[in-house]
């Protein structure tokens, strides 16, 4: 019998609040993003106004006390669509990386760990994938399948499914030779399960990474769908939506546009920001340096 | 035979969770000329931190000298402006590493490389730098050296780029050389042949070598003299034939009974239990006592280094109550 | 037949290729190995870099595919084990890697890395599954309250004990170790190999034991076979191969091997040459290049094995 009695370090503390700790721009990332969500949550106690309601004689008010934000051309509160419309961008930005990040990833470390003919005929569609624009794959899905909320997310989840797919692939590859995963294999362990259980976990922050910064661009192909008409039909506010209306009037009513734009910047900033800190707090190789 | 390098209660801290703890402490080393001298130890035992900051490359933040003198020819390298210490390094006192990919850029050729600090620190042309570096590859036994001067790192073995990297250790005439586990990650047949090179240029060129190893096996091999470090201090030092037969520090003695050895049979190892302690964790009293099969408990005060009884004429010292001399443990 | 027995075994790699590979190359890693592990016993795999040990240790128990040759086990050929024999032959023989750190999820905690594998072979219910894994635990030295931590806050040498009592759960009859204790310092180091040492006597365990350390090998192996360039050059009683080493190689592999004792400094012969790359293999006696007694044949032939003694084999021309 070993007499080696063995005893064992206290734990550390958690590594990842430390760090976004030290670096500030985070948590302004953080507070913004959180700012947007319990808009749109609160949305029907925050709008001074209802979003669908239409007075004429009030069309195309510039921002006062009642209207903060002014009304559109059918006598709308921009602000309270405004808010209603933080509902769509989130939903369709959340609905649709989550979609694609599902089926993108298990493609990827499926082409990862299985390699050979199967990983290459994956990544030559998903290089095929790729080449398109985003946009105009968007546009082609959406206009293929009607406009409707349901057909714009399905639309953006395909058109970001292929960069997952990459995504996932890579550290797959890295994980694939690491000797847990070998460890599993001398030990029975199954494909799926190894895939499942052994790798998934260990790629997850690297895939939640991208995914954040996906969202951002989700957000933004959801508004230029909605500019050019394919997106949730009138009269559901959203914000690429009500840029278009107030394309008409630009000149004399610039409320119109620039508010919409301005809330699609700060949440794509918002967003960016966290996937940059949650970055720099997962991987190691940049620690210490901001 | 006066010192070439003399270190002299050599202190370097890190800093840990805000506050600063000794990573070696007290540390007194001396190099002769055409002496090789042996720091064997672990990992945690400070041996690399040493070496580390007798040239003062230890980073920036986090880590500072603490106290002691570097005396380098009468000079104390600790008080040196960075400028003059960069000056000392490589001219004077050159280091070699364990990983030689690492420490070769594989966008240069070799030769450019040695040829590199030849026009730095001689003032050399390019042309006779490259010359030189020839010579200085031919030196180190690299087969073929005029064709080896234009070739790239990843067309050497992993030997024959240790083979490179000592030689631009050597390209400016150090008077010491700092080798920190060179042969570690060299395979046995390989290593021999690295190992006999040192010897041989250190015979040659009458040059003062500190060979840092954790292996035992190595330090019988090519050390004059040998200090065994533990946790941050040096716990023995002595002539390396009289350290081998009369291991004096229980530590020493430990590691000597746990080290399997490929000439003789032993049919129980005799493990060391526990491990070395953490910078942060270190017992009171001597830091081998939790580990010691001999602790008695006079080793709740901390020991000095000192003469060992029955050292005769020689300079074996230990620092162990148990094996000092009588006089001074009463 | 009890125990494993391997008989020309064979691995090769392509590497390189495809669209922007360059030329395709084949490494060589394992050319001609056979062995035999008896129930009970314990064989040392020796040898430097790139000899193709760590490899045919891995093709042994197919974490790679062999390239050709036979391995059994009990009778059972490996290679052309059903997924069904293959996940029962995985029970009875497990793996030990190198790096303690790098062979453990560390996102799993210590009690699910243990309780795992018993789970996937449908062994016990989970109150026997917990036993199972907290008795395992303390035979390799750990206390209880390990379970419940992750990988990253146990020690080199605790790590390593983690990963045997991973691979001691199933209970096998075979372990393969590769290089497990080549990354600890040397106190830790003679901590593993005791305890290695416990569990062999107490379970009757078969090892095959791979290190590029002949001390190590020594301490721990009845039988050694030496590796060179994908070849077992020699083999035979580990006592007589280190004492009086017959082939070459391993005469210059036992005199570099640094013993500690300043008095026995020896000057094995001054060659130059390093070993060669296995996708460039030598013609004939792959150590022909770099042996200091080779004359014409041994550019030509590759020499076959020969018993030069009861249990002893060498394979070199001058024998």
């Amino acid at each position: 019998m070993t007499a080696v009695t063995e005893t064992i370090p206290a734990r550390k503390p958690n590594v990842l609040l430390q760090t976004l700790n030290r670096n500030r721009l985070s948590w302004v990332g953080i507070g913004l993003l959180a700012l947007i969500l319990l808009s749109a949550i609160f949305a029907p106690l925050l709008a001074p106004h209802d979003p669908l309601q239409q007075n004429i004689l009030n069309r195309l008010e510039g921002p006062s006390p009642e209207f903060w934000l002014g009304t559109d051309s059918y006598g709308r509160d921009v602000l309270s669509r405004l808010l209603y419309g933080t509902r769509v961008s989130l939903l369709v930005g959340f609905l649709s990386v989550l979609i694609a990040m599902t089926v993108g990833s298990a493609i990827g470390i499926f082409a990862g760990y299985v390699g050979g003919m199967v990983d290459q005929l994956i990544m030559g569609l998903v290089d095929v994938m790729l080449s398109f624009p985003t946009l105009l794959l968007g546009l082609m899905v959406a206009a293929m399948l009607g406009a409707s909320l349901e057909n714009l997310i399905i639309a953006i989840a395909i058109t970001e499914t292929a960069p997952f797919v990459r995504i996932a692939r890579a550290p797959t590859i890295s994980a694939k030779r690491k000797e847990y995963v070998e460890a599993g294999r001398a030990l029975g362990f199954s494909p799926l399960r190894i895939m499942g259980v052994h790798i998934l976990p260990n790629i997850l922050s690297d895939i939640v990474v991208v995914a954040s910064l996906w969202m951002a661009s989700a957000i933004r192909t959801e508004a230029s769908l909605s500019f050019i008409g394919l997106g949730v039909q009138p009269p559901t506010p959203t914000w690429g939506g009500m840029i278009r209306e107030g394309f008409e009037n630009i000149l004399s009513s610039w409320w119109l546009v620039v508010f919409p734009s301005l809330a699609i910047l700060l949440t794509v900033l918002a967003l960016n920001i966290l996937g940059d800190a949650l970055r720099d707090a997962i991987d190691p190789k940049l620690k210490g340096e901001s | 035979m006066t010192a070439l390098l003399d270190i002299r209660g050599l202190t370097t801290e890190f800093r840990v969770n805000g506050r600063w703890h000794a990573a070696i402490q007290d540390v007194d080393l001396s190099l002769a000329a055409n002496e090789t001298l042996a720091v064997v130890g672990e990992s945690g035992s400070g041996k690399s931190v040493t070496a580390l900051s007798t040239l003062r490359l230890l980073p920036q933040a986090g880590a500072r000298i603490g106290r002691g003198e570097i005396l380098f020819e009468g000079r104390d390298l600790a008080k040196l402006s960075e400028r003059q210490m960069a000056k000392v390094r490589g001219n004077d006192i050159a280091m070699i590493f364990q990983e030689p990919m690492t420490s070769l850029n594989p966008t240069m050729t070799v030769g450019d490389q040695i040829a590199e600090v030849l026009m730095i620190h001689r003032g050399m042309s390019h042309g006779a730098a490259l010359n030189e570096a020839r010579d200085l590859l031919d030196e180190v036994r690299v087969p073929d050296p005029a064709r080896r001067v234009t070739e790239y790192p990843h067309q050497f073995s992993g030997g024959m780029r240790q083979r490179a990297m000592i030689a631009i250790a050597l390209a400016c005439r150090p008077k010491v050389l700092l080798a920190d586990e060179p042969t570690t990650a060299l395979d046995v047949t390989v290593q021999h042949q690295v190992l006999t090179l040192l010897d041989d240029l250190k015979r040659e060129r009458g040059m003062g070598v500190i060979f840092i190893t954790h292996n035992l096996g190595v330090v019988a091999q090519i050390a004059d003299r040998v200090a065994v470090m533990y946790a941050g201090e040096i716990v023995e030092t002595a002539d390396c034939t009289r350290l081998f037969a009369n291991p004096a520090h229980p530590y020493t003695e430990a590691l000597l009974r746990a080290m399997p050895r490929v000439d003789r049979r032993a049919d129980t190892l005799e493990p060391i239990p526990g491990s070395v302690p953490s910078i942060t964790g270190r017992p009171a009293g001597c830091y081998f006592a939790p580990r010691c099969g001999y602790a008695r408990p006079e080793c709740g005060h901390h020991p000095v280094l000192g003469p060992i009884s029955g050292a005769g004429g020689s300079d074996h010292q230990a620092r162990c109550i148990l094996r000092a001399k009588a006089e001074e443990a009463a | 037949m009890t125990g494993l027995k391997v008989e020309s075994l064979k691995k090769h790699f392509t590497i390189g290729g495809g669209f922007l590979g360059g030329k395709a190359r084949t490494v060589r890693a394992v050319e001609n190995v056979s062995l035999s592990v008896a129930l009970g016993s314990c064989v040392g795999l020796v040898g430097e870099s790139g000899c193709g040990k760590s490899t045919a240790s891995r093709a042994i128990l197919r974490l790679e595919e062999p390239t050709a040759g036979r391995v059994t086990f009990d009778g059972i050929d490996v290679a052309s084990a059903s997924p069904a024999q293959m996940r029962r032959l995985r029970q009875r023989m497990q793996f030990i890697f190198q790096d303690p750190y790098a062979s453990l999820n560390s996102r799993r905690s210590i009690r699910k890395t243990l309780e795992e594998p018993l789970k996937v072979h449908g062994i016990g219910d989970p109150a026997e599954r917990r036993d199972r894994a907290e008795a395992i635990l303390s035979e390799v030295g750990l206390p209880q309250d390990a379970m419940d931590r992750f990988p990253h806050e146990f020690s080199g040498g605790q790590r390593q004990r983690i990963g045997i009592a991973r691979a001691l759960v199933l209970e096998p009859d075979l372990v393969v170790a590769d290089e497990p204790v080549s990354a600890l310092d040397v106190s830790v180091q003679a901590q593993i190999l005791r305890l290695l040492d416990d569990l062999r006597d107490k379970r009757t365990l078969s090892f095959l034991f791979v290190s590029h350390d002949l001390g190590v090998i020594r301490h721990f192996c009845d039988t050694t076979c030496v590796m060179y360039l994908g070849h077992v050059v020699e083999s035979g009683p580990t006592q007589e191969i280190m004492d009086d080493p017959a082939h070459p190689y391993t005469v210059l592999l036992r005199q570099s091997s640094p013993i500690p004792d300043p008095a026995n400094r020896v000057d094995p012969p001054r060659i130059a040459g390093e070993i060669p790359s296995p996708a460039n293999p030598p013609s004939g006696c792959p150590f022909h290049t770099r042996c200091p007694r080779a004359f014409a044949e041994c550019r030509e032939s590759m020499p076959a094995a020969k018993e030069i003694a009861p249990g002893r084999q060498v394979a070199c021309h001058l024998f």
